[in-house]
């Protein structure tokens, strides 16, 4: 049976129905337990970074090689002769994907991922990042992290703390979860940097909690996740970046009251949110996180490269 | 009516969009590219109007407007009509209604957004909220209210 995401445009979360997020994670933890290193012999996959991003360049060129695919592409837009030259986004993508199966595209405007789809010549476009909008294998990354962890999706009660206005991840992190029952969500941020009024009219609309608060000593005792962004010093002023920065950094000590099932997640890179101290508590789960991003981008691509998968 | 005939002069043939809300038409006619045409265009700006007080009016000579086209007019001009004329008589009347999406005509506020890019057409679709509309990019995704869209 075709599997619903053959061949589909990964672009957004919000593209993907919930038993095609099933479907992803359920294939990266089979893949964890049992690598298929042939899964995608034959297949040329150009991943494309019109800007640096080297963790996410890393994950996917190994969720590749580790399928068994080969890779062409570049790492850095500015170093290449398409844009020295002056060639369109929709020129280069279309004579991309007369190479090869796939496309992983990165790239500093927004949109541009949906751009490139229409460009493809129906090759599948996998988002790695389009400026503030959307990554949504981060997002994947994310939710088989937290299943992994607390074994459901539901139920769930999750903080959300840092740069809550520019921080795609957790933008994209909260309408996936939305899409599950009876989670909660806390919101953590300066005030110049809350979520913004669609993610809240989204979750107000849809009837789902949400509660903004100071900081994370009020609520550790309740949360399940606490999702840990930066704080970017270059959106704030710098007084105002001086206050906000002091209340937001976690350290052991305001884990004293933390649920035994508590798990830290970040989308890394860290500055100095999280102490150091943090990472050597049961709590911290960045790092495992990160390696996650492996399976669940192994997942996604065979999913959409193998029609009959599952 | 009298008076409008006297100012705008009737077509033999084509579309004439009127009730269109005083300084509006010449937003129309660059946003819609009415002009992008070698056909005849007549404009009645500020003109009398019983239903709006002052209405602007545009008549295309040997032009029909599409569906979409008609439909996308209701957002800068919820009331307006329009009739297709043949012989000089009205063979038709149009009521435009709220399209659910709007491509080409409006710009995205999200200067990052990269539908600025001149090869590509943008693309809003609407969405209704408790109490107002928002116009949502098909590009970059990002949610806007109506009004800082069309301003």
């Amino acid at each position: 049976m075709r599997n619903s995401l053959y061949k589909k445009n990964i672009i957004s979360i919000n593209d993907l129905k919930r038993d095609e997020l099933e479907l992803v994670l359920k294939k990266s933890a089979i893949l964890k337990k049992k690598p298929e290193p042939g899964l995608l012999k034959n297949k040329i996959i150009a991943s494309c970074f019109f800007e640096a991003s080297t963790r996410t360049r890393l994950s996917f060129e190994t969720a590749i090689y580790r399928l068994g695919a080969s890779i062409i592409g570049f790492s850095d837009g500015n170093n290449i002769s398409l844009s020295q030259k002056g060639e369109s986004l929709e020129d280069t993508i279309s004579v991309i994907s007369s190479y090869v199966d796939a496309i992983i595209i990165r790239h500093p405007q927004e949109g541009s991922a949906r751009l490139a789809a229409e460009f493809s010549n129906s090759i599948p476009i996998f988002n790695a990042g389009d400026g503030s909008n959307q990554h949504p294998t981060q997002t994947l990354l994310d939710l088989f992290t937290i299943k992994e962890t607390q074994n459901r999706l539901n139920e769930l009660n999750i903080a959300m703390v840092g740069d809550l206005k520019y921080g795609r991840t957790v933008h994209s992190l909260t309408q996936a979860l939305a899409k599950y029952k009876k989670n909660k969500f806390f919101f953590i941020s300066p005030d110049a940097l809350t979520m913004p009024s669609y993610i809240n009219d989204m979750l107000l609309e849809n009837q789902i909690s949400c509660t903004r608060c100071q900081n994370i000593e009020e609520i550790i005792s309740e949360i399940d996740i606490l999702y840990m962004t930066r704080v970017q010093k270059e959106r704030l002023e710098s007084t105002e970046y001086a206050n906000s920065k002091s209340k937001f950094i976690l350290h052991t000590k305001t884990l004293k009251n933390a649920r035994n099932n508590l798990k830290i997640l970040h989308p890394l890179p860290r500055i100095d949110e999280i102490d150091y101290d943090v990472d050597k508590t049961p709590y911290a789960w960045y790092f495992k996180q990160a390696a996650n991003g492996i399976y669940a981008r192994q997942a996604i691509l065979s999913l959409v490269l193998i029609e009959n998968h599952f | 009516m009298q008076i409008n005939k006297l100012q705008v002069e009737a077509i033999k043939c084509g579309s004439v969009i009127d009730h269109i809300p005083s300084q509006i038409g010449f937003k129309l006619l660059s946003l819609f590219r009415f002009t992008e045409t070698e056909n005849r265009i007549t404009i009645g700006l500020n003109l009398p109007s019983q239903k709006l007080g002052k209405k602007d009016i545009i008549k295309i000579e040997n032009t029909f407007l599409s569906a979409d086209q008609i439909n996308q007019l209701a957002i800068y001009s919820p009331c307006a009509t329009v009739n297709y004329i043949d012989q000089y008589n009205l063979v038709g009347k149009i009521f435009p209604k709220l399209p659910k999406k709007i491509d080409r005509i409006l710009v995205c506020p999200n200067s990052n957004c990269v539908s600025h890019n001149n090869s590509i057409n943008s693309s809003f679709i609407f969405i209704k909220k408790l109490n107002s509309m928002n116009l949502k990019c098909q590009y970059c995704e990002k949610e806007f209210s109506k009004n800082i869209v069309l301003s």
